[in-house]
């Protein structure tokens, strides 16, 4: 009993110790490189290239956070963190940012200690089915067997789901999409649940994509984005922001090639603060003024990351639905830069 | 056998109507009863339930060819547009494309490209240097170089100034140096009676003291003379297989001494001895390996100082290292209980020290029992490394996922799969055999 108190206080004084370094900002910088925690693999948010170089939707996230507060979105060191160790690995401080598809709910942005900064892409949990199920609705599934992943947010959702329309459902439990992917091309089951981009991800490696449909039910919230450690606000700030000009670029109109256009000749204000030109925002933040425009130089704005990882032009296909901008009919609204 | 005839014929007096005056050319045995036919009968088609059998297996492996043959004919290795939707284009079997395009890295992980000759070198090294501890025709001298390999590997793959490893390598010299130099003064002044305790703590305190107080001046010094550096490599770049073959290494070299000293401790009669080692193995063996991982990755981080980075794959070697030698500790005390006592007898009417009869008359025999075990723990351990994948570490089996999630080939399982069970086999079936090939040659026994 009593080494159960020596070993929690011990794991106490070592969170105190490690909350207690929270300039973050100032330790990346005299680093010369952020620790950005990404998903060891996932179709279109995070994978390795031929060369070991890492590309995708989060690591778009990072790379851009390391051009605005290093002047290179090179300088990042990527962990790859899988879903048991990612939020540990944020707590420890073996990762200075988590972007790795992580939905924020409210128990890990209260009890487990940290902070969403944003949300850079609005995920959803829903069906795929084969078109000769003749089923164009998730509400028709009664009595179905679905693939679904054990021990995820998924499972419950998918209880709910049928229970709240008074259906039954036979589950067939897999550990992994891969395994997903042969058991649903093997008709082990009907139909096959995850979060929709997974699931378009997942149809688009099939040889015939077209025999299957994602019916248009989507049965779960899923705010995905970058996570920074409770506590260390300035830090949290800069990740916010970065991700807000991205945002907020793409609301203007600023691209990667017409940024040093719109620098230079732009006569919109906003677009005038949010490249630096007026203003000294960045130094609000412990950056230089420019912080932003290196950020869009970089990467792109929001839209053009989307285009190059998820979009209807690659592999993927993915509209933007919920994603698209506040004018567009989405959720994503960038607060004015002021 | 003609004079018999001729003998029989003659005691009788009949007439002798023929005799052989030779012997009868041995006719070849009945096709039947020799060469192949006899083999495929007498193995394959003895009796009726075997020859069921028999031909039922041959059913099995002819689907099993008849499913896979085609797959692998007709495969695609380098089609015009390198993903899965290529492979489809141009064929129907498997897609090897993958394994074309990502070969180095299942290999290498992350590392440099321009860096490849690092780890290979230092495999060779490895290998060189295992030959002599494997086989005893090799060069005696070899052995040098055994010792020396882990400090050239490490060099070698991680990268930096030579003089880090040594001066590590240092360490051990500066104990024997006060060991052998200063024994005799400071039994002088201790006494007889305390001379050797105290020359052993002189020793352990020399190399703490070198270790903590001058490697790091020392190790700066010589950089700023000569720094002698390879350009550092992190550890976030080691994967595929050669972070399986480090991690798999690592624990099979540090496993089996520190089972043979944990099997020792466990059999002493010094309590305290014998408590900690009892303590420790039933901890490890009752603690999954995956737990230990995680206890490497992320708790270890919290009782760190803040700041504070301690390789994770050096972390993760020394858990699998003790784990593995705790399993260790319990397959070669199974080989010592299993010796007679009179083997002990026999030792201490020789008059053998302790060491002395473990060295020349328990172990030997012990070790020789443990054989099939041992290995069976090295081979399992091995496998084991794929369990890394659950912290995050790209080995084999965590860079097919990570490559799956490249647009280009998502949908690819059995290729990427196969190629790592065909690498897995590949070293594990290596070890079985050389188990085998040492449990015939020690064999002194009258089986």
């Amino acid at each position: 009993m009593k080494s159960t108190y020596i070993l929690g206080a011990m794991a106490v004084a070592g969170l105190a110790a490690s909350a207690a370094s929270a300039a973050t900002l100032d330790d990346v910088k005299a680093a010369g490189t952020i620790k950005c925690g990404v998903s060891t693999g996932l179709a279109g948010f995070s994978n390795p290239d031929a060369a070991g170089k890492w590309e995708g939707f989060d690591v778009s996230v990072c790379r851009a956070l390391a051009a605005a507060v290093l002047g290179d979105a090179e300088k990042v060191t990527y962990v790859p963190t899988t879903g048991k160790t990612r939020f540990t690995a944020l707590a420890s401080g073996e990762v200075d940012i988590l972007a790795r598809n992580t939905t924020w709910t409210f128990s890990r942005d209260t009890d487990l200690g940290f902070d969403f900064v944003g949300v850079n892409y609005y995920d959803g949990q829903g069906f795929m089915v084969p078109k000769s199920l003749g089923v164009s609705s998730a509400k028709e599934l009664d009595g179905a067997t679905v693939c679904i992943q054990t021990g995820t947010t998924t499972e419950l959702n998918l209880a709910d789901f049928f229970r709240a329309n008074n259906m039954t459902y036979e589950p067939v439990p897999i550990e992994t999409n891969a395994e997903a992917q042969q058991k649903y091309l093997a008709n082990a089951c009907d139909a096959y649940t995850t979060d929709a981009s997974g699931l378009a991800a997942t149809r688009a490696t099939f040889e015939t994509p077209a025999d299957h449909i994602i019916l248009p039910e989507i049965i779960s919230k899923e705010p995905l984005g970058p996570v920074v450690r409770h506590g260390d606000n300035q830090w949290g700030d800069v990740a916010m922001w970065t991700l807000n000009a991205l945002i907020a670029a793409e609301e203007y109109g600023v691209t990667k090639a017409n940024v040093d256009d719109m620098k230079a000749n732009s006569n919109n204000p906003e677009v005038r603060r949010l490249l630096g030109v007026e203003g000294d925002l960045g130094a609000m933040i412990g950056l230089d003024s420019e912080f932003a425009y290196r950020a869009i130089k970089s990467e792109g704005n929001y839209g053009e990351i989307f285009d190059a990882f998820l979009g209807p032009n690659t592999a993927i296909g993915l509209e933007r639905g919920l994603n698209a901008q506040w004018t567009q009919g989405g959720l994503l609204y960038a607060p004015p830069f002021r | 056998m003609s004079e018999t005839h001729a003998e029989t014929a003659f005691a009788r007096k009949a007439p002798v109507a023929f005799v052989a005056d030779g012997q009868i050319p041995a006719s070849p045995p009945p096709s039947t009863a020799v060469g192949p036919v006899k083999w495929v009968k007498d193995n394959l088609f003895p009796g009726p339930v075997n020859t069921i059998l028999t031909l039922a297996s041959l059913a099995f492996v002819a689907l099993l060819a008849y499913e896979i043959l085609p797959w692998l004919i007709d495969s695609s290795w380098a089609p015009a547009d390198m993903s899965l939707r290529g492979c489809r284009a141009e064929a129907s079997g498997a897609c090897f494309a993958v394994i074309n395009e990502r070969f180095y890295q299942f290999i290498f992980g992350f590392y440099p490209p321009e860096h490849y000759w690092r780890p290979t070198l230092a495999f060779i090294v490895v290998v060189v240097s295992l030959w002599p501890v494997l086989f005893p025709s090799a060069p005696r001298k070899l052995l040098i170089l055994s010792a020396l390999s882990p400090f050239i590997c490490y060099w070698l793959i991680w990268g930096g100034s030579i003089w880090g490893p040594v001066a590590v390598l240092a360490a051990p010299a500066v104990g024997w140096l006060i060991a052998a130099k200063g024994g005799g003064a400071i039994t002088k002044i201790v006494g007889e009676d305390f001379g050797p305790l105290a020359t052993i703590v002189a020793a352990v305190a020399g190399v703490a003291i070198w270790l903590l107080f001058f490697l790091g001046p020392v190790t700066g010094a010589l950089i700023s003379i000569a720094p002698l550096a390879l350009e550092e490599v992190a550890s976030n770049r080691l994967g595929g297989f050669m972070l399986s073959l480090i991690i798999g290494l690592v624990g099979i070299v540090g496993s089996l001494p520190l089972g043979i000293a944990l099997a020792l401790g466990r059999q002493s009669k010094l309590l305290i001895v014998k408590a900690i080692s009892v303590g420790f193995i039933e901890t490890m063996r009752g603690v999954p390996l995956i737990t230990l991982l995680f206890v490497a990755s992320t708790l270890l981080n919290y009782f760190m100082p803040p700041g504070s980075n301690f390789d994770l794959i050096l972390r993760v070697c020394i858990m699998v290292t003790l784990f593995a030698s705790a399993y260790m500790a319990e397959v070669i005390r199974g080989g010592i209980a299993a010796l007679p006592k009179g083997q002990y007898e026999a030792a201490d009417a020789m008059g053998l020290t302790y060491w002395q009869s473990m060295r020349f008359i328990i172990l030997p025999q012990a070790l020789k029992i443990s054989i099939p075990n041992i290995v069976s723990s090295f081979i399992g351990l091995f496998k084991d490394t794929t369990l890394v994948i659950v912290i995050g570490l790209l080995d084999p089996l965590g860079l097919s996922s990570a490559i799956r999630a490249d647009q280009a080939w998502n949908g690819i399982v059995w290729e990427l799969y196969g190629f790592i069970a065909l690498f897995f086999f590949i070293f594990c079936y290596g070890m079985s055999r050389y188990s085998q090939y040492l449990e015939r040659k020690l064999r002194t026994d009258h089986r």
